[in-house]
């Protein structure tokens, strides 16, 4: 299992002063998280739609050139709508830049001043799976049709790391930005990435951000695997640091300005298990007893977050593999549609909330969609 | 940490040798684009790989290997030449990390025209969607050559080959593994070609890196794939060890999405980082391997980063950028110059840039425009990518 930071090289990169390493895996804490789901802008509705344990209504999209209509959880529009829409970088911007944006702003709360002011080097990963589809179906249709007219103000939306780089651009830090491609357990991956960077003392602080949009393109490519799929859209972030916060950030709404004074335990990242693969040789059930094992489950976890959205051949290996858990138990997909690595960020922020509320300790299970299954841990300081 | 296996190809050929003499011969390799329609483009020609359909002997079935794409194709051929090399067997822990930037694009073409030209068709949609993604890739490249392990995929635009390599030097060097198979990977497209055309960045005469009179960069495609490992690990094995990567640094560029900051001051940071890491001094390094481009913005901001970065001691480093004899290979771009640079440490002589007519007085370096002997122990190698993606590497000769 990955002891989150567990690495212990010198660091490579740049260490500011104001960054001690830390000192033990323990040390590595989570400082914010924020959300943008088919619930809406920010944490809240997505932990009220959780609470209220109704399905989100979807909606139809059409498909062109075919009498097929898709269902789909997408995000609704802002209301109000953030102030940074109109930031030089983010005007032209797809979807997938808004709500990783948004999410990334509410995680990072208050701490967003001294990543400006240079005091704070942030690291950023942003984690996907789909990536920017929109900008990329519709730059390639305008291709199709005539190359000559295709718009060069699309083309670099399209690229998977263009959200990150304007995450960067928009909180002004130059510290090191990865752009994660993978299945959904990728976004744990990247939490343990983050730690390691904080452990070598790289960054003081890394954002981690899941996030996804859908199209008909898309929905229509999951529907072939499993036609009563529904595809959803949004993202998660998680803010880690070195050491445990004062208080628990103030929560935010998603413009990023403060929205209330809730506070709680501080939360950290206990552990992130190793990546268990999908492969001939080892199945989704066997990938992910494995990583059930290395969680090492005890009598303290009192949650488990985990993926399963009400489709049996989906489930099967979460089902399986959980299926003697008796505590406390929140599957968001039944809730709020299949997001991918939004809903992996989902799961996160969800159990990250559970343990700030007194939880004693939270599991995140993810059997991904073909790559790998994997696990996280959160507990409380002590 | 050091390379017991490295693998390439390009459109100047398959493997080390086949590329060692293209670079010290001072070819080029562009010629007029087969794989898409061009005719509507700016741009006509790149660096296309002549594939003849060949794979090397896997443990892929027939039917697995019919349903590779192209830029697993290029994955597989390297990934082939650095595994022999290495010696390495089956494993039930090997990491792999890769860069690429658009594996797959071309069946996600593919399924995105057959999904609107023939809605009611789905035949071959389902292969297409879960070998576009580049975990099917990985996950492909781990079945081929018997291995498990935890797959991460960088794609952060054209550095995201040198970040691959940087992130395996990580873990091998903190003690997270004691060996990591990493490299990138990149095939040409149509969405990318027109992407790149549509943005005017595409030279429509002649890709000449660092020339005064530079006109815009040619787009290549290939990949190369290093075994690397720690060096307690390569001499318990007996394994030949082909240099060593010691230094390594990442940082974002936040000016503009496509162009970088004037003064190239991320990249400035990555070279001094890497340096740092590297325990050197620019004096020391022999060689550097040049994003080099050849777009007016890029040549102009690399070559005041490097002019700030070594100082006074700029006038005697040489510098070349190699993507003038195989264009741009996006994504593979990191790895496969990396391991430029290697086969240059090894054998110790000078990849050259060789279609340099007039070079722009930016330049306060040498600029290496015929193949020529060099002695030397140290390369550095700089990545840069849309996004403000910056990477270096510094590679190490081995004696």
């Amino acid at each position: 299992m990955n002891t989150p930071g567990s690495g212990t090289g010198a660091p490579a990169g740049h260490s500011s002063a104001s960054a001690p390493a830390c000192r033990t895996s323990a040390d590595i804490f989570v400082h914010g998280t924020g959300a943008v789901s088919p619930a809406g802008w920010g944490k809240k509705p997505l932990l009220d739609a959780i609470a209220s344990g109704t399905p989100l209504p979807p909606k139809e999209i059409q498909r062109p050139n075919a009498n097929e209509s898709l269902r789909v959880r997408q995000v609704p529009p802002p209301n109000p709508r953030p102030t940074w829409f109109a930031h030089a970088r983010l005007r032209r911007t797809s979807p997938i830049t808004q709500y990783i944006v948004a999410a990334a702003l509410e995680a990072i709360g208050t701490d967003t001043a001294r990543v400006t002011d240079g005091s704070l080097r942030l690291g950023v990963i942003v984690s996907v799976m789909s990536g920017c589809v929109n900008y990329s179906r519709r730059f390639y249709d305008e291709t199709l049709r005539d190359p000559v007219t295709a718009s060069p103000l699309v083309f670099p939306e399209t690229v998977f790391n263009a959200p990150g780089s304007h995450i960067a651009a928009l909180l002004g830090t130059n510290a090191i930005n990865y752009t994660l491609v993978g299945d959904p357990g990728t976004f744990l991956q990247a939490l343990a990435l983050a730690a390691d960077w904080l452990a070598r003392g790289e960054v003081d602080g890394c954002l981690v951000v899941g996030a996804e949009e859908i199209d008909w393109l898309t929905s229509h490519a999951f529907r072939l695997f499993h036609r009563d799929i529904v595809l959803s859209d949004g993202a998660g972030a998680v803010y880690l640091r070195c050491g445990a916060p004062v208080s628990v950030p103030a929560r935010t709404g998603s413009s990023g300005e403060h929205a209330g004074s809730e506070t709680g335990a501080p939360v950290k990242l206990a552990a992130v298990t190793d990546s268990h693969l999908f492969t001939p040789a080892q199945s989704r059930i066997a990938a992910l007893r494995k990583t059930r094992e290395q969680l090492s489950v005890n009598g303290n976890v009192s949650l488990l977050v985990d993926g399963l959205q009400n489709l049996p051949r989906y489930d099967e290996a979460e089902a399986t593999v959980w299926r003697d858990w008796s505590s406390a138990r929140i599957s968001p997909k039944k809730i709020l549609g299949e997001g991918l690595m939004a809903a992996a960020a989902w799961q996160t922020v969800i159990a990250i909330d559970a343990v700030e509320k007194g939880a004693k300790a939270a599991l995140v299970s993810i059997a991904g969609t073909n790559q790998q299954a994997i696990g996280a841990a959160f507990g409380t300081a002590d | 940490v050091v390379i017991t296996g490295a693998g390439v190809v390009t459109a100047l050929g398959f493997g080390w040798k086949s590329n060692a003499e293209g670079f010290r011969s001072g070819r080029t390799a562009f010629r007029p684009v087969t794989l898409f329609d061009v005719s509507r483009q700016r741009a006509k020609t790149a660096a296309e790989i002549s594939l003849n359909g060949s794979l090397p002997q896997t443990k892929l079935s027939p039917r697995q290997a019919s349903r590779l794409d192209r830029a697993s194709r290029l994955l597989l051929i390297a990934a082939h030449e650095a595994w022999q090399q290495a010696g390495w067997s089956p494993s039930d822990y090997l990491p792999v990390s890769l860069g690429t930037t658009s594996g797959g694009m071309s069946l996600g073409e593919a399924y995105y025209r057959q999904a609107l030209q023939l809605p009611d068709k789905d035949r071959g949609q389902a292969t297409r969607v879960s070998h576009y993604q580049a975990q099917r890739q990985a996950l492909d490249l781990a079945e081929a050559f018997d291995f498990q392990g935890p797959v991460t995929i960088i794609s952060n635009a054209c550095a995201s080959g040198a970040n691959a390599i940087g992130h395996a030097w990580h873990l091998v060097r903190t003690g997270q593994a004691e060996r990591v198979f990493t490299g990138g990977y990149d095939a040409l497209s149509h969405l990318v070609f027109s992407g790149f055309d549509t943005l005017q960045a595409l030279s429509t005469t002649r890709c000449r890196p660092f020339d005064a009179q530079r006109d815009g960069l040619a787009l290549g495609e290939g990949a190369a794939m290093l075994a690397i490992e720690s060096l307690d690990s390569a001499r318990k094995r007996g394994a030949t060890i082909l240099g060593e990567i010691v230094g390594y640094g990442a940082a974002n560029d936040s000016h503009h999405l496509t162009q970088p900051h004037p003064q190239g001051l991320a990249a400035v940071e990555t070279m001094t980082a890497a340096t740092r890491a590297a325990n050197v001094s620019p004096e020391q390094i022999g060689y550097i391997n040049a994003h080099g481009t050849a777009t007016p913005l890029n040549d102009g901001a690399e070559a005041a980063a490097i002019n700030t970065w070594a100082g006074a001691h700029a006038a005697k480093i040489p510098v070349s950028s190699t993507k003038a004899s195989i264009g741009h290979l996006l994504g593979a771009a990191g790895a496969v110059e990396a391991l430029v640079c290697l086969i240059a440490l090894r054998e110790q002589w000078l990849p050259p840039t060789t279609t340099i007519e007039t070079v722009d007085p930016a330049c306060a370096f040498p600029l290496v425009r015929e193949p020529r002997d060099a002695k030397f122990d140290y390369a550095l190698t700089n990545s840069f990518g849309f996004g403000g993606a910056n990477a270096t590497l510094i590679l190490r000769r081995w004696a």
